[in-house]
C-alpha cells in the first residue's frame, strides 16, 4: 500500500538518468491561524533517502510546518509537493494511505486506546494490523508487555515509543518526526533516537523537528534552521550547529 | 411487596427503552461532537413510520420493522449527517445549537405535515397485552422485548466499538480527530455511521415507547428529553453510566407513578417533571465549566454600535410604519398585526442575551407566559400594574433559573434552559389553582385564561393599539441601542469573546451573565403580557416550549446581533401564520420553515438583516439615489393610502423600490470603481462580469485553477517507483466530492 | 531557587503544583516578582510557562502551593477578584474583544469598579501604547503586533500593580519589539511588577533583572541573565545534551 516510494528499499530506482528530484518540496508556503501569519513563505526539500533535521526556538512555526505538510493545516500560499505531485489541500488521510507519516508533537497517541488498539488504527492506512502489531513489539519490546494497557497510563518514553513504533511499522516512505524528544530522559531519547538512525539506515526519508539540537545532529545528513517563520539556513550538521546557540541564546 | 416489585420490573422496562435512545445520542455526540436536540423527533418519526407500515397499510410487523429499522431510519442519519451537519464540527457552539435545534423544528414540522393530528392512530404493543409472569409480577411481552432489545444494543454496541475497525476508527476519532486522520482513517465515515446507528436507535425508541404514551408528535418529541438525562448522567460519553442512567430514571419513574400521592392538586403532574428536573439537577452538578477563551471563528460576526441619530430615526421609521399599518388595515387585520409587533417585542429580548452575550435560551416564549399569566390576573382592564408586575415576576423567576444555570454554556444553557421551559410545560403550567401558604397561585386556571391589552388613555380602537404597540417596540428597541452602547453591553460582548479575558480584567463575568439573563427574562415577561393582550385568551400551548423554538431560530435567522432580527422574528413567527388564512396550503410549509430556515442559515452569525444591510450600504453613499428611494417608498406608501395600490401588488411594490434602490447603488458603485482602475489597468469591467463579456486571462485561469483544486504541475511528473494516484489533483477532487 | 521571603514581593508564587491526568504540569513552582523590575520567564514548548500564568490569574486551580499579591493568599480568590487587587495580563493566544473597538476594549478595563488602586483612563493607556490612532479600528482587524499592544494597553488600564505578559513581542517585527521594549521599561518604572514570559530570549535578556528558567514543569535555574547565560542546565535544556548517538 505504500505508494509513494519502494519503502524499505534503497533510494531512487537504480539507472534512473536524472539527478533524483525531491520527494518532499516545499515552496514559499504560508500559513495562518485566523490573521496571524506564522509562516511566511517556507522553502525546504527532503531528498529521497535523507534525514534532514529542522531546527529552531519555540514559535518559529516548525510545529505549523509540519501540520501543513501533513495536510492538517491549510495553507494560505505556496506549495507543497510530495513525490512530484501538488498536495495543497489534500487531506491528512489521504496522505497517510500513499506513505507520508507525521508523528505529532506531544504523544501521537490515542491515551483512551490500549496500546494494541493504538497500534491497529494504523490498518487504516492500508496496513495488515497483525503485522503492524508485530514489528512494533519486535521494536520495542516493552510495549508488548503492556499491550492491554490504556495508552494514557504509559509514561511518556512509552507514550513516545508507541507514537514511532506505530508511525514505524507502517513502511512509510516519508517519515516526519516532530519533537520526539520533548519532556523524556535522555536515555530514553537515546533509544528512540537509535530507531531512527536504524530506519535512516534503511532508506527511509525522514524530516526532524527538534529543539533538542545535539541528539538529531548526531543522525542528519542535512540541517536547517527556522526562526520567525522562514528556513533561514540549510546546510551540513556542523555547520548549522556552530549557528545555533545565536539563534536560540542570542548569544 | 408486590406493588414494588411490580414497580421495579416496570421501571425497568421504562429503563430499557431510555437506555435505546440515550445510547443513540451518546454515540452521535461522541464521534461528531453534536448535540443532537432532534433525537426526539427522529424517534417520533420513526414511530409514525412504523405505524403508517404495520397499522395503516398492514404489513407484517418484521418487515415493517425491518423497513423502518434496516433502511429509513439510517438513511435518515446519513441524509442528516451529510446534509446537515457535515462541517459543523468546527462551527461556534451556538451555530451547532441552533442547526441542530432547527432540525428539532423541522423534522416535528415535517411529522406533523405527514401525519396530521385530525386522525386518531393507535399503536398497540407487540404481541397486545399478552404477558408472562415472573417472581409474580406481570411482565407483557412487549415489555420482555424492550429489556432484551436493550440488552442486545448493549452488547451490539460494546462490539461494534471495541471489536471493529469501524468501531476502534469512532473511538480514535473522539481521542484526537487530527490524529486518527494521520493515521488514514476517514473521521467523516465514522460520522455517517454514528448518525445512522443514533437514528436507528431513536427510531426504535421511538417504536418501543409509543404504545405506552401514545403516537402523538410533540409527546413523543419531548419524552426523549428523558433519554438526554440518562445521557448526561453519563455526561455525554460514557455509555455504562448512561445506561445506569436510564435505569435510575425509569424506576424514579415507576416508583413515583406507584406511590406519589395523587390527591395533591401540587404534585398531580409532577410525575411528568421528573425526568426534566433530573436533567435539570444532573446539569448543575456535573458541568464545571472553566473560563475559557475565545473560539476561533470562520465568520466574521457583526454587531454594530449604532450611532444615537440613527438609532433615533429608526425608531421613528418604526413608528412611522405602525401608524401607516394602522392606517391601511382593517380592524381584524390590525389585531394580527399587534400579534407580530407583541411577538417581535418578544423577540427583542433575545437580542442582548443571544445577540449580545452569546447565552442560547430556548425559554424565552416560558417567561413571556409567565408574563401573560400575571398581566391575566393582575391586568384587569388592562391595569398597568399588571404589566409591571409581569415583568418584574419574569424577571424574578428569570433571576431564579439562572442563578444555577450561569455556570453553563453553550450546548448545557441550552438543554438547562430546555429543561426549564418543559418543567413549566409539563407541570406548572398545568397545575389548577392552589395555595402555598397564605399565597393563592392561580396560573391558567382551568386551561385558558383572559388577558385584558394594556389599558392606555386615547388608545381604544385595535388600530390605537397597533400604533401603541410600535410605539412600545420603538422604545423598547431604543433600550437595546443603550445598552449595546453602555459599559454593560461592552461586557456582554467582551463576555461572548473571551470569558477569561473577561473575568482577568476584574470582570464578574456571573454576575454579568445573571443580570443579562434576568433583564432578558424580564423583557420577555413584558412582552408576553402585551402579547397576550392581544391573544385575548391564552393557555399554556402559546407559551409552549415548542414555540419558544421557532422564536430562537428565526431571531438568529433574521440577525441576533440588532434589533432587525427581532423584526424578522415577529414578522416570521407572527405574520407567516397570516397567510395560512389566505393560501391554507401554506400551513405545512411554515411548519418546517423555521426548523429550515435556522439549519440552512443558523451558521451564519449575522442573519438576514445584516445582508439587507451590506446589501443597501452603497445606497447610503449615492444621496440621489437615496432621495429617490425614499421619494419611491412614499410615493408607494401614499398610493396605498390612496386606496390605488392595494393587497399583493402593493407589499410587492413597497419590498421592490428599496431593492431596485440598493441595486442601482450597487451597479453604480461598481462603475464607479471600474472607473477608477480603468487608469491602473486595462480592465474596466467588474471581477464578476469576467468571462461574460469578456474572455477570462491567463492569470485568472490559474487563479481559479488554483481555488478550485484543478490545477497541474506544467511539466510531467517526475515519480518515484509506484506513482501515487491517490493525490493526484482530480482524483482528489472527486474524492473530496464523495466524501 | 528564589529566596521566598523577601517583604517586597509584589507577587510571590510559592510551591505551585498542576497536575493534568497523569501529565505534572508545574511541579512546585515557585517564583516572585519585585516592584520595578521585569522579571523574565523563559524555557521550551509546554515547560508551563502559561500554566503557571493561569494558576495566578486564577482560571486554574493548583492542586498545592499558594499565590500571594502583595503578601495576601489569593490561592481561593475568583479570577475577578485578584484582578480587582491589581492583578492584569495579556494572553499568548490573543484574548482581545473582537466585537468591540480599540477603545472600547480599553474602556472596558478602565470602567471596572471596586479596584484597590485606580485605574489609568483608557486614552492615557492607548496613549501610552503609541495606538490613539487606532482607537476606533475593531479589535479583530488589527495585525498581531498592534493587537498585542491592545492587550498591553487594556491590562495597563487596569491601574495593575503586578502585570504578567505572555509572549508580547511574537508577531511585531524588531522595530515595533524595541518599542516595546521601551515601553515595558517605562512601565516597570511606575513601580509595576512585570513578569514577562517570552519566547524571544534576546530580549529577555536585554530586558529583565531576573529570569527564571522552566523546564517540564521544573523551575531549572533563577538568577541575573549573566548568571542564567552561563547555566550549563539551562543551554542543555535548550542545545540538548551531548549527542550519544552515532550517526
Amino acid at each position: 500500500m505504500t505508494a509513494l516510494g519502494p519503502a524499505p528499499a534503497p533510494a531512487p530506482p537504480a539507472g534512473d538518468p536524472v539527478p533524483a528530484p525531491p520527494l518532499v518540496e516545499l515552496r514559499g508556503v504560508r500559513a495562518a491561524y485566523g490573521t496571524i501569519e506564522v509562516l511566511h513563505g517556507v522553502d525546504l526539500s527532503l531528498m529521497p533517502g535523507e534525514v534532514l533535521a529542522v531546527l529552531g526556538p519555540n514559535g518559529a512555526g516548525k510545529t505549523t510546518m509540519l501540520n501543513v505538510l501533513a495536510g492538517l493545516h491549510p495553507l494560505s500560499g505556496g506549495d507543497v509537493f510530495v513525490a512530484g505531485r501538488r498536495t495543497n489541500g489534500a487531506s491528512a488521510a489521504d496522505l497517510a494511505r500513499v506513505g507520508l507519516c507525521l508523528v505529532p508533537e506531544g504523544r501521537g497517541i490515542f491515551p483512551n486506546l490500549t496500546v494494541r488498539e493504538n497500534l491497529r488504527m494504523a490498518a487504516h492506512a492500508g496496513h495488515d494490523p497483525r503485522a503492524v502489531e508485530e514489528a512494533a513489539y519486535e521494536r520495542f519490546p516493552r510495549l508488548a508487555q503492556r499491550r492491554r494497557q490504556l495508552a494514557g497510563t504509559l509514561s511518556g518514553g512509552e507514550q513516545q515509543m508507541l507514537a514511532l513504533a506505530r508511525g514505524l511499522a507502517t513502511d512509510p516512505a516519508v517519515l516526519v518526526l516532530d519533537e520526539l524528544s520533548m519532556g523524556l530522559a535522555p536515555l530514553v531519547v537515546e533509544e528512540l533516537y537509535g530507531q531512527v538512525a536504524e530506519l535512516a539506515r534503511r532508506g527511509v526519508s525522514i524530516l526532524v523537528v527538534e529543539q533538542f539540537a545535539r541528539v538529531v545532529l548526531g543522525v542528519a545528513d542535512r540541517a536547517a534552521i527556522m526562526l520567525g517563520g522562514r528556513v533561514t539556513d540549510v546546510g551540513a550538521p556542523d555547520e548549522i550547529e556552530s549557528k545555533l546557540s545565536a539563534a536560540y541564546l542570542g548569544g | 411487596m408486590d406493588q414494588f416489585l411490580q414497580a421495579t420490573i416496570t421501571g425497568i422496562a421504562t429503563a430499557a427503552i431510555l437506555a435505546v435512545a440515550a445510547s443513540g445520542l451518546v454515540l452521535t455526540y461522541t464521534t461528531t461532537g453534536i448535540f443532537n436536540f432532534a433525537h426526539g423527533a427522529i424517534g417520533m418519526l420513526g414511530a409514525f413510520a412504523y405505524w403508517q407500515l404495520r397499522f395503516d397499510w398492514g404489513w407484517p410487523a418484521p418487515v415493517a420493522l425491518l423497513v423502518v429499522l434496516g433502511v429509513l431510519a439510517p438513511l435518515l442519519g446519513v441524509a442528516i449527517e451529510l446534509v446537515v451537519m457535515r462541517g459543523l464540527h468546527d462551527a461556534p457552539e451556538a451555530a451547532r445549537v441552533v442547526v441542530s435545534v432547527g432540525l428539532l423544528a423541522a423534522l416535528l414540522g415535517l411529522g406533523l405535515w405527514v401525519w396530521p393530528t385530525d386522525v386518531a392512530r393507535p399503536l398497540t404493543r407487540f404481541w397486545g397485552n399478552e404477558h408472562i409472569s415472573v417472581l409474580g409480577v406481570r411482565l407483557t411481552w412487549h415489555e420482555v422485548v424492550a429489556i432484551l432489545v436493550a440488552a442486545g444494543l448493549a452488547l451490539g454496541l460494546r462490539a461494534l466499538l471495541y471489536g471493529t475497525r469501524a468501531g476502534l476508527a469512532m473511538r480514535a476519532a473522539v481521542d484526537d480527530r487530527a490524529l486518527s486522520m494521520l493515521n488514514g482513517a476517514r473521521p467523516h465515515r465514522s460520522a455517517v455511521l454514528a448518525w445512522a446507528i443514533g437514528c436507528t436507535c431513536a427510531a426504535l425508541a421511538g417504536i418501543l415507547i409509543s404504545p405506552a404514551i401514545g403516537l402523538m408528535h410533540v409527546n413523543l418529541t419531548l419524552m426523549i428529553v428523558n433519554a438526554y438525562a440518562a445521557a448526561m448522567i453519563g455526561r455525554l460519553r460514557n455509555l455504562p453510566m448512561t445506561f445506569a442512567g436510564a435505569v435510575a430514571l425509569g424506576l424514579l419513574d415507576a416508583y413515583a407513578l406507584t406511590y406519589l400521592p395523587t390527591d395533591s392538586i401540587l404534585l398531580a403532574q409532577f410525575r411528568f417533571a421528573i425526568p426534566v428536573i433530573l436533567l435539570f439537577a444532573v446539569l448543575l452538578v456535573l458541568r464545571q465549566d472553566r473560563l475559557r477563551g475565545h473560539a476561533a471563528r470562520s465568520t466574521r460576526e457583526v454587531v454594530p454600535r449604532p450611532g444615537w441619530s440613527g438609532s433615533l430615526a429608526t425608531a421613528a421609521l418604526f413608528v412611522a410604519a405602525g401608524v401607516v399599518a394602522a392606517q391601511i388595515t382593517s380592524a381584524p387585520d390590525a389585531v394580527a398585526v399587534q400579534k407580530i409587533v407583541a411577538v417581535a417585542i418578544i423577540a427583542l429580548s433575545l437580542v442582548p442575551l443571544v445577540g449580545f452575550a452569546g447565552q442560547l435560551s430556548l425559554c424565552q416564549m416560558s417567561f413571556a407566559g409567565i408574563g401573560a399569566v400575571v398581566m391575566a390576573h393582575h391586568g384587569h382592564g388592562g391595569d398597568p400594574v399588571g404589566l409591571l408586575l409581569a415583568t418584574v415576576v419574569a424577571g424574578a423567576v428569570g433571576a431564579l433559573v439562572a442563578l444555577p444555570t450561569v455556570r453553563l454554556a453553550g450546548i448545557y444553557l441550552a438543554l438547562a434552559t430546555a429543561a426549564f421551559a418543559m418543567m413549566l410545560d409539563l407541570w406548572i403550567f398545568g397545575l389548577r389553582d392552589f395555595e402555598v401558604g397564605p399565597l393563592s397561585i392561580s396560573i391558567f386556571g382551568t386551561g385558558s385564561v383572559a388577558v385584558d391589552p394594556i389599558d392606555v388613555p386615547g388608545v381604544d380602537s385595535a388600530h390605537d393599539r397597533l400604533v401603541f404597540l410600535s410605539v412600545v417596540f420603538a422604545l423598547l428597541y431604543l433600550l437595546v441601542v443603550a445598552i449595546r452602547r453602555s459599559t454593560f453591553g461592552q461586557r456582554l460582548l467582551a463576555f461572548k469573546d473571551s470569558p477569561a479575558a473577561s473575568a482577568t480584567l476584574g470582570v464578574n463575568t456571573m454576575l454579568v451573565r445573571l443580570a443579562v439573563f434576568t433583564l432578558s427574562a424580564a423583557m420577555a415577561g413584558f412582552g408576553g403580557a402585551l402579547y397576550g393582550g392581544t391573544l385575548g385568551a391564552v393557555s399554556a400551548q402559546n407559551f409552549a416550549f415548542a414555540q419558544s423554538l421557532p422564536l430562537l431560530l428565526l431571531a438568529v435567522v433574521g440577525g441576533i446581533g440588532t434589533a432587525a432580527g427581532a423584526l424578522v422574528a415577529g414578522v416570521l413567527v407572527g405574520g407567516l401564520p397570516l397567510l395560512v388564512e389566505v393560501a391554507p396550503w401554506f400551513e405545512n410549509v411554515n411548519r418546517v420553515l423555521p426548523g429550515t430556515m435556522g439549519i440552512a442559515l443558523g451558521r451564519n452569525p449575522n442573519g438576514i438583516a445584516h445582508q439587507i444591510r451590506v446589501g443597501l450600504a452603497p445606497l447610503r453613499r449615492q444621496p440621489a439615489l437615496l432621495a429617490g428611494t425614499v421619494a419611491g417608498v412614499a410615493a408607494v406608501v401614499g398610493l396605498r393610502l390612496a386606496e390605488v395600490l392595494t393587497g399583493t401588488p402593493f407589499a410587492l411594490a413597497l419590498a421592490a423600490v428599496p431593492a431596485a434602490g440598493g441595486l442601482a447603488a450597487q451597479v453604480l458603485a461598481a462603475r464607479r470603481a471600474a472607473g477608477a482602475t480603468a487608469t491602473e489597468g486595462p480592465d474596466d469591467v467588474p471581477l464578476e462580469w469576467a468571462g461574460i463579456v469578456r474572455p477570462f486571462t491567463a492569470e485568472e485561469v490559474a487563479t481559479m485553477d488554483r481555488v478550485l483544486g484543478l490545477e497541474r504541475r506544467p511539466e510531467p511528473t517526475p515519480s518515484l517507483a509506484g506513482a501515487p494516484s491517490g493525490v493526484s489533483a482530480p482524483a482528489r477532487t472527486a474524492a473530496g466530492a464523495g466524501r | 531557587m528564589t529566596a521566598a521571603t523577601a517583604p517586597a514581593a509584589a507577587l510571590e508564587v510559592r510551591d505551585v503544583v498542576v497536575r493534568f491526568g497523569g501529565h505534572l504540569a508545574l511541579d512546585r513552582v515557585s517564583l516572585t516578582a519585585r516592584p520595578g523590575e521585569v522579571t523574565g520567564l523563559i524555557g521550551p514548548n509546554g515547560a508551563g510557562k502559561t500554566t503557571l500564568f493561569n494558576v495566578v490569574t486564577g482560571l486554574q486551580a493548583p492542586q498545592r502551593g499558594t499565590v500571594l499579591l502583595d503578601g495576601r493568599d489569593v490561592t481561593r480568590l475568583a479570577p475577578y477578584r485578584r484582578a480587582r487587587r491589581g492583578l492584569a495580563r495579556t494572553f499568548q493566544r490573543l484574548e482581545l474583544f473582537g466585537l468591540l473597538t480599540v477603545a472600547e476594549n480599553v474602556e472596558l478595563a478602565a470602567s471596572v469598579r471596586g479596584r484597590r488602586r485606580p485605574g489609568r483612563s483608557a486614552d492615557e493607556a492607548l496613549e501610552l501604547v503609541g495606538l490613539r490612532d487606532l482607537a476606533d479600528v475593531r479589535a479583530d482587524e488589527l495585525p498581531t503586533g498592534k493587537a498585542r499592544l491592545v492587550e498591553l494597553a487594556r491590562a495597563l488600564a487596569t491601574g495593575p500593580r503586578v502585570l504578567l505578559l505572555d509572549e508580547p513581542a511574537s508577531g511585531q517585527s524588531e522595530a515595533e519589539t524595541e518599542e516595546f521594549r521601551e515601553v515595558l521599561l517605562a512601565v516597570a518604572g511606575e513601580g509595576i511588577a512585570v513578569v514577562l514570559v517570552e519566547h524571544d530570549v534576546q530580549l529577555v535578556m536585554r530586558t529583565c533583572s531576573q529570569v527564571h528558567v522552566l523546564d517540564f514543569g521544573r523551575v531549572l535555574a533563577a538568577g541575573t541573565p549573566e548568571e542564567i547565560r552561563g547555566n550549563e542546565a539551562v543551554i542543555e535544556a535548550y542545545l540538548g545534551a551531548a549527542p550519544g548517538v552515532p550517526a
